[in-house]
């Protein structure tokens, strides 16, 4: 073991540094208090949309820097025809999820068109669809707000309202023991199949991390499971909004590290010209971006307006901004090519983090947003200087 | 004798792994048209770039001396402000702006904060006129000819005051009559102005007409200059300078098994993508065989990369038009897609640009062009995908210390493996090779021929594009000479000679129609 290799990894692993010296940070200043296991659960809960999202932008912002600036205007739109349709024209919860998804999936599909296809700039085609999709929740809403709180399947089922906790089958006293049985099995499952990998790539020869780089890293993340999973039996439990982006990360992650499309949008990202004339149809990586943006944007609709048991046309502002803050604090390139769903996971908690605890603090909101602003630019100045060998101006 | 403007002294630059100008002396006197010929990569256009400061002083060795003083110029600005104006084959114009616009673009009458229009039109009439150009000074620079932005590019020298005027093959893509109009200009500011020019050409019958002194540029090295009036300025006197070199033992030997024809080409038609009345490619008519490796010869710029990526699932133009066949069958390949269905590969000639993603490791641009056989419905299966990089990695051997580096860090040679490893993975009968060695060193040279060779054994179709002519006359069995657009003659491998393809290529320049 030696420095270079210390400095790889510490490199390699500088956002997850950064997000646990701000955790300790916050809770010196807090006092403990943005640990206790109430704030642990509502981190989830109040940042859900953000991990939803982030998600989806990633895949925008890997075919080349792209970003989406309508999602929050979409996701308004979409919470909008949602309530509409539950409360005023009294459809079935079912029919009005489908509707939901299909309504966010084609706008994506619409802007994905002429992005891919017209190839009009992704920045002015999605101005363009934050301005109209903002109008059209207002007209489509009345400019009133349309309460959902009697819609309690709906509500339930993505976690919003007061029984937004999944139930402790075991019963447990003041320890929801689902939720700690649920984190161990979690935990056991990742060991395991990071193992049999590890393993099945020694079998045949090929390169593996250091020892103890790999038992680090295993050690770390059981840690983090377990306290995770603890703090939350010790409040309510798992929060149901925790299981979509469970889901979401787990399918995303796959698709984007294992599958022959994730493959396509990093090969898209990192040389354009190479990718179309290596056979890859590069119209289709652009299109599949923008329409997934407006299914998770639909999804990320449902989960806002469950857990505001609400309707209104000002709900999703500045989501866009959230998630691409996540994406490029979390390692994300802003040249595209470059960007993990997990590194953008860490961007996403790492802003909730720094929300929740200047809250805390009682740091005033405006100062919050400049805040926030500094390590956003500060984030993609590290990422492209570094990439640069460290060389901070360019010679004109 | 008149006096002497410039004289460049012994110089040396050499780029990573390769030594482009080697002890390169030059002297051009007030008052000359001084023509540099040479080979592709002989190393002239090298040598403006030293001259004009876009490779600044100390990455160069030797001196420039201008007007009896030893210059050091860190960039452009420097030389420009030295009179030494240079105008690249490429036009540095901006179609959207005007011609007057553009003339005084970094360079603008008037005050910082308030540039003087009037000014700039008045002035840049008075340059048009010089040039012979009638165009109104406020006319967009995309409507009007290339031959008139070459007008505009020399008026725009001019009015930074250029003692020194370098054209790097300024008649490149002009017809005739334009040609003879931007020559005569030349020869026309020389007596009226003084100015002293120094042009790149490959079109040796221009030299012949403009030149007063021709320097020959051979491998990095200036060979001789020549001198109106005292020595010979015939094409074939010319020819012996640029080309005088032995071919010596640097390509491995190969027993052809040539069998049936496996692709032929047919009254192929280009258009420019953008241009839509230039025609790139004009009406070529190729085949190719089993087994064979077949060259294309030619200059830059001559159609031949727009003939490959056009064949190659249109890459390239508009208005394609002609027909394909694969083994006798007529295909129609509209996308790479196809392309690569039909066991076709294009080996790009800018592998940086169109071929790899630098930013991903070896393993990742290795499976690129053929995911699919590495994956199971859409999921890849990444041990598999390592094993055949590994395995490339070792057929081609490549130099690297695992196929988890990114490409970007790996050596020209090594990149240009790790490109054919991709097409070779992809499973193609027949492979486009375009300047499958450009900017490598010899040694991985010599490899990228073994590869070559081996392919063809195995029953393949190289189709090899190459400006250089040893190469071409090294490796190939059959030799296509292309120049501007068209086929314009076949040689067989044992019977060809770089005088017989150059004589080609020089018979056939500018005499296209205008069109």
């Amino acid at each position: 073991m030696n420095n270079a290799k210390v400095l790889d990894f510490l490199k390699k692993n500088t956002m997850i540094l950064v997000l646990v010296i701000v955790l300790g940070f916050f809770a010196w200043r807090t006092g403990g208090a943005i640990l206790l296991p109430m704030n642990v659960s509502n981190l989830i809960s109040q940042n859900a949309y953000v991990f939803i999202l982030a998600t989806g932008m990633l895949l925008c912002i890997l075919t080349g820097g792209n970003i989406d600036l309508s999602v929050g205007s979409v996701v308004c739109f979409v919470g909008a025809i949602g309530a509409i349709m539950m409360v005023n024209l009294h459809a079935p919860v079912w029919i009005t999820i489908i509707c939901m998804i299909l309504i966010g999936t084609a706008i994506g599909a619409f802007q994905g068109f002429w992005i891919a296809f017209v190839r009009i700039p992704p920045f002015i085609t999605t101005l363009a669809g934050m301005l109209a999709f903002r109008g059209l929740s207002n007209v489509v809403l009345n400019g009133l707000t349309v309460s959902i709180k009697d819609q309690t399947t709906f509500v339930n089922l993505f976690g919003g309202g007061a029984d937004c906790y999944i139930h402790d089958i075991f019963g447990g006293a003041n320890l929801n023991l689902t939720c700690l049985f649920g984190g161990i099995l979690a935990a056991g499952i990742f060991v395991a199949l990071q193992l049999y990998t590890r393993i099945n790539r020694k079998k045949h020869g090929y390169e593996t991390e250091a020892l103890w780089a790999f038992a680090v890293k295993m050690v770390a993340i059981v840690a983090v499971v377990l306290i995770f999973a603890y703090k939350l039996a010790q409040h309510k439990g798992i929060p149901t909004v925790l299981i979509w982006v469970l889901v979401v990360v787990l399918v995303y992650g796959y698709i984007t590290q294992n599958t022959t499309v994730g493959r396509h949008f990093y090969a898209v990202g990192g040389n354009e010209k190479a990718t179309k004339l290596s056979g890859i149809n590069t119209n289709r990586v652009y299109f599949l971006a923008y329409t997934n943006m407006g299914f998770l944007a639909a999804l990320a609709a449902m989960v806002t307006i469950a857990r505001l048991t609400s309707a209104q046309p000002t709900y999703g502002q500045n989501y866009e901004m959230d998630a691409i803050g996540s994406c490029f604090i979390g390692g994300a390139s802003a040249y595209g090519g470059i960007g993990t769903v997990p590194g953008v996971i860490v961007g996403a908690v790492l802003m909730g983090v720094i929300n929740l605890g200047m809250s805390l603090m009682g740091v005033d909101a405006n100062m919050q947003k400049v805040v926030k602003g500094a390590v956003l630019l500060a984030a993609v100045i590290f990422d492209v200087v570094s990439k640069r060998g460290g060389k901070m101006i360019v010679k004109n | 004798m008149a006096k002497i403007l410039l004289e460049m002294k012994n110089i040396t630059k050499t780029f990573p792994g390769v030594k482009a100008l080697d002890n390169v002396n030059l002297q051009v006197e007030e008052g000359e048209i001084h023509a540099l010929v040479g080979e592709n990569g002989a190393g002239k256009s090298t040598l403006m770039n030293v001259l004009s400061g876009v490779y600044p002083f100390g990455s160069y060795e030797g001196d420039i001396i201008y007007n009896s003083e030893v210059c050091k110029f860190n960039d452009i600005k420097d030389s420009e402000a030295k009179g030494i104006v240079i105008i690249h084959q490429e036009l540095a114009l901006i179609p959207y702006m005007t011609i007057a616009e553009n003339m005084f673009l970094g360079n603008e009458r008037g005050q910082k904060f308030r540039i003087n229009w009037n000014e700039t039109s008045s002035l840049s009439r008075q340059y048009l006129d010089t040039v012979g150009l009638a165009e109104s000074t406020q006319t967009l620079i995309k409507d009007i000819s290339v031959g008139k932005q070459q007008l505009v590019e020399i008026a725009k020298a001019l009015s930074k005051h250029a003692k020194l005027l370098i054209l790097d093959e300024p008649t490149s893509s002009l017809n005739e009559t334009d040609s003879r109009a931007l020559l005569d200009l030349l020869l026309k500011l020389k007596k009226e102005q003084n100015l002293t020019s120094i042009i790149i050409t490959h079109k040796l019958n221009e030299v012949s007409y403009v030149a007063d002194k021709i320097t020959v540029i051979r491998d990095g090295s200036t060979i001789e200059t020549l001198i109106k009036g005292v020595d010979d300025f015939s094409e074939s006197r010319i020819i012996k300078g640029m080309v005088g070199r032995e071919l010596s033992d640097r390509f491995p030997k190969r027993e052809p098994h040539i069998g049936d024809v496996m692709m032929e080409v047919k009254n192929w038609n280009v258009y420019h993508p953008l241009y839509n009345e230039r025609k790139i490619v004009d009406n070529v008519n190729i085949n190719v065989k089993k087994g064979e490796v077949l060259g294309i010869s030619g200059l830059m710029g001559a159609g031949r990369t727009e003939l490959a990526m056009s064949i190659f699932g249109k890459s390239y133009g508009e208005n394609i038009s002609g027909q394909l066949f694969i083994n006798g069958k007529e295909v129609h390949l509209n996308t790479v897609q196809d392309a690569i269905k039909h066991k076709l590969a294009y080996v790009t000639e800018d592998r940086k640009g169109n071929g790899l993603i630098l930013s991903n490791p070896i393993k990742i641009n290795t499976t690129l062009a053929n995911l699919d056989a590495v994956s199971t419905r859409t999921v890849i299966d990444k041990d598999k995908e390592y094993a055949v990089a590994v395995d490339y990695k070792e057929k081609l051997k490549t130099k690297c210390p695992s196929v988890e580096q990114n490409v970007g860090n790996l050596s020209g040679g090594n990149q240009q493996k790790v490109l054919l490893a991709k097409w070779m993975f992809a499973d193609p009968d027949i492979l486009i090779l375009d300047e499958p060695t450009r900017g490598i060193d010899v040694g991985a040279k010599y490899e990228i021929y073994c590869i070559i060779n081996q392919l063809v054994d195995e029953g393949k179709s190289v189709i090899m594009i190459s400006s250089e002519l040893p190469e071409i006359l090294g490796m190939c069995d059959r030799i296509y000479v292309m120049n501007e657009g068209r086929m314009v003659g076949e040689l067989d491998g044992k019977d060809a000679t770089q005088e017989k393809i150059m004589t080609y290529i020089l018979q056939s320049s500018g005499k296209r129609e205008v069109g």
